[in-house]
């Protein structure tokens, strides 16, 4: 399946970012193949709507889940009409590549 | 005439001035007092107004007709506030964050959206027991934006031309505030003689003199002149038409809901001699 996770960088290496609708880039990887890409955040600059926003690129990449450290009301509802899971990064995770690891082993924690 | 009384700094006597500017003028014909600090007026406190009007303020937000929507995504991408989404089968809109511009109605190819009035405050007149017209404007708890309300508040306004309106502005030096502004004929800038006054003053005199409107500095709470705040006011032209001492008997009749002319009516003379000095500055500027 298609997961994104929020980082500070572009690479599988780069630091998570807690932010969903702030953070700079997103990382998309299907957890099937092992392919993966590196995004800007389409929201990251607006004065407001950025959970909108980047809710809405997440939504196009046809993704099925969403990791970060939290979500605003708005990415909330989003997703909910969507029907995309959101999860949480755990407090030992710090690079993406860590997160995917865990995410895989379903050892992360739903947001709700 | 129009005037509006700001600061940039909040808590700098706004409210306390503009009511009794207000009141000391409704001698020479009719006046309005305007609360425009939506998120928190205060006005009334003083004024005690009987209010006999009350509307609601709105925002047109978008309803999309399902059965008309093709889903081509165009109010989506034409939406600059992100207030819509497509989300599967449907479009999805967040409403606190629609600014009401219609952007989306306007480019719908299948004219699939209709305009809801969506309450977002409510607008209040009356008048007071001396005979000054009362409005305010007032933000329901929970909504994120002020200035709709502010326009609709100023809108609802009818003057002759020989109307005075003190409108009272919202404290700060932001959105709220530029619309407030808009239009008016001169700025009354409440300034503390304070580092933090002073630094506050400067945004406010960077956006009148961008938006071109005439100032006067009214000087609250003095001990002694403020020499920063002098020479900034030398600086960039601005006349300081009034000084209010630092003064604990004002302070605690406002604490009990009195007005400052109520405190002590000479104010009363001082306030109607500022407003002459406004007149001519204006009339000077005409020539």
């Amino acid at each position: 399946m298609i997961a994104i996770f929020t980082a500070q960088d572009q690479f599988l290496e780069s630091t998570k970012d807690d932010r969903f609708g702030r953070c700079p880039w997103f990382i998309k990887m299907d957890t099937v193949t092992n392919q993966w890409e590196a995004f800007q955040n389409p929201g990251v600059g607006h004065t407001s709507g950025a959970g909108v926003a980047a809710a809405q690129f997440v939504i196009d990449q046809k993704a099925e889940a969403v990791i970060s450290g939290d979500f605003g009301p708005h990415a909330v509802d989003a997703f909910h009409a969507a029907n995309i899971s959101m999860f949480l990064y755990s407090k030992d995770i710090s690079s993406i590549q860590q997160a995917v690891e865990s995410f895989k082993q379903e050892k992360l924690s739903l947001f709700s | 005439m129009r005037i509006v009384v700001a600061s940039g700094k909040g808590g700098t006597g706004k409210t306390t001035i503009a009511t009794s500017l207000a009141l000391s003028l409704v001698v020479n014909g009719e006046v309005h007092y305007v609360d425009c600090d939506v998120e928190a007026p205060n006005g009334h406190i003083f004024l005690k107004p009987q209010i006999t009007h009350q509307s609601n303020a709105v925002i047109r937000i978008p309803v999309i007709n399902k059965d008309a929507c093709s889903l081509c995504g165009r109010c989506v991408e034409v939406c600059q506030f992100h207030a819509l989404a497509k989300i599967g089968k449907m479009i999805m809109t967040f409403p606190q964050l629609c600014h009401g511009c219609g952007s989306c109605t306007v480019n719908c190819p299948e004219s699939a959206i209709e305009e809801l009035a969506n309450p977002i405050g409510v607008i209040e007149s009356g008048v007071t027991a001396h005979g000054l017209n009362f409005s305010q404007g007032r933000l329901n708890i929970s909504e994120p934006m002020s200035t709709p309300v502010i326009r609709q508040l100023k809108k609802s306004i009818t003057t002759k031309d020989e109307s005075i309106v003190v409108l009272d502005a919202p404290p700060g030096a932001s959105c709220s505030v530029v619309e407030t502004l808009r239009g008016v004929d001169f700025v009354l800038l409440v300034a503390e003689p304070t580092p933090f006054g002073v630094h506050d003053l400067k945004q406010m005199i960077g956006i009148v003199t961008e938006m071109g409107i005439p100032a006067g500095v009214i000087i609250n709470r003095e001990k002694a002149m403020f020499m920063p705040l002098k020479d900034l006011c030398t600086e960039v032209h601005i006349p300081i038409l009034m000084n209010i001492p630092f003064n604990r008997r004002i302070a605690a009749g406002l604490a009990e809901g009195l007005t400052l002319i109520e405190i002590n009516p000479d104010y009363s003379q001082r306030l109607q001699d500022v407003y002459r000095q406004i007149s001519s500055i204006i009339a000077s500027i005409k020539e």
